[in-house]
């Protein structure tokens, strides 16, 4: 348990870091916004309590936004997500359920069910950001491209970022 | 009353989440407003200093192109100074002088964190109120306008950059001092939208585009770029201009920001004759 809550944070240490200080100064076009630490809600273990679900995604949110300027708009996105998590796992979870120690990656549950899981909240993610950073409706379908486009280079990322960092747990 | 509870306890989880949720839309109200100081930003201790650490190390890499800027700079403004400058506290430079009243001062300062890519874009300096900067100061560099000061912390403070939706310039045409705001659409870092310029101007590519003098901000004559094109939409008696921005906002990394010393006076002058209406 102690274990689980150390290896979370050190997770959270490091998604900042790759956001803030590598993502944030690659342009990848203007209509290419990769937000991948996500991750770190997405990749939350099964048993997590509720609510702290929502302060995680609230103190994520939070932390990206001193760095990008946008006060509460990544927090805000981020509890929307850490709040739709639950009722989606539920939604996508095996005849059986969820083994017990598993955790919510590509090794465990494979590629589709990671695809689908990651993908709606990514999506559902960048939507709210992007909407509520421009907040009017007159830039709509500009707006919703960046949404598409960016939520694909994401959801690539976090699909990369899976193999690069879990490989060995699926060969022991 | 006890069903109430017994109701909240039961859906805690939406509660929560209805919370916290209308707390992030409190801290996004909150940092809307032009000029208001928030807590969440990076002027910020730690995070500034973070983005500082990483500004400095990013820096290295364009040492020789900036120098050379730098000294370009330098002997523009050496064959230019009549008067011999007497160095003040903070860089700040002040003239002296029996005819000409001094009108604005510069601080220099160096970018510590700038983005371009996003609808509404900022930038983090590395002077702060010790240093003088005071909010809603202009902030130019040696190519032309870059933005206003939105928040100061101690020792940083944060700019909204011209490539902000919320940024108006007002500016005119150089060469016959019609004048029009200028605003950023959000689609290139490299290009301006110029509104209300009448028809009867006779515009042509490559006309230069500087600040005008209505601004209390921007000193007058400022550069901001180019003609790149300009059209007539139906329906409408101006043109609206695509000006190319002289300042390329992919490369800051030294700007100054300006004070304008009489800019106080003007204020409470301008308010007085509102309030006689």
């Amino acid at each position: 348990m102690l274990n689980e809550i150390i290896r979370n944070i050190v997770r959270f240490a490091i998604l900042v870091g790759i956001q803030v200080l590598v993502i944030k100064n690659i342009e990848l076009g203007r209509f290419i916004n990769p937000f991948i630490y996500v991750l770190f809600i997405i990749g939350l273990p099964f048993e997590t309590p509720k609510w702290l679900l929502l302060f995680s995604g609230f103190a994520m949110g939070i932390t990206i936004d001193l760095f990008y300027d946008t006060a509460g708009m990544h927090a805000a996105a981020c509890v929307f997500i850490a709040y739709l998590r639950p009722g989606l796992l539920k939604l996508f979870s095996p005849r059986d359920g969820y083994e017990f120690g598993t955790q919510p990656t590509i090794q465990y549950l494979g590629i589709p069910w990671f695809l689908s899981y990651s993908g709606i909240l990514i999506l559902l993610h960048h939507l709210i950001l992007f909407y509520i950073e421009v907040f009017r409706f007159s830039e709509f379908f500009s707006t919703f491209f960046r949404v598409i486009v960016s939520s694909v280079f994401t959801v690539l990322l976090v699909v990369i970022s899976q193999y690069l960092f879990h490989r060995k747990k699926a060969q022991e | 009353m006890r069903n109430l509870i017994t109701f909240i306890w039961k859906h805690y989880f939406f509660f929560l989440f209805l919370s916290i949720e209308v707390l992030c839309i409190y801290l996004i109200v909150q940092n809307n407003y032009f000029q208001k100081a928030s807590f969440v930003n990076s002027s910020n201790k730690v995070s500034a200093n973070i983005l500082k650490t990483s500004a400095d190390v990013e820096e290295y890499f364009f040492l020789k192109s900036e120098n050379e800027k730098l000294a370009k700079e330098n002997a523009e403004l050496r064959s230019r100074s009549l008067v011999s400058f007497s160095l003040l506290e903070n860089n700040q430079y002040f003239v002296n002088d029996t005819a000409f009243r001094q009108k604005y001062s510069y601080i220099n300062s160096k970018v510590v964190n700038n983005s371009t890519n996003r609808r509404n874009n900022y930038l983090t300096l590395d002077k702060g109120s010790k240093q003088g900067i005071k909010n809603n100061m202009a902030v130019i560099t040696s190519t032309g306008v870059v933005g206003q000061i939105k928040d100061v912390s101690e020792n940083f403070c944060t700019v909204m950059s011209l490539l902000n939706s919320k940024t108006t310039i007002s500016s005119k045409i150089k060469k016959d001092g019609s004048y029009g705001p200028l605003t950023w659409e959000g689609e290139n870092f490299a290009f301006a939208t110029l509104h209300d310029i009448p028809t009867h101007v006779k515009l042509t590519k490559g006309d230069t585009i500087v600040t005008s003098a209505y601004s209390l901000t921007f000193p007058e004559n400022i550069l901001i770029g180019t003609v790149e094109s300009f059209e007539r939409k139906s329906g409408e008696y101006f043109y609206t201009v695509k000006v190319k921005l002289s300042t390329e906002f992919k490369k800051l990394s030294h700007v100054y920001v300006v004070t304008n010393m009489m800019k106080k006076e003007q204020e409470e002058l301008e308010n007085r004759s509102e309030t006689d209406k």
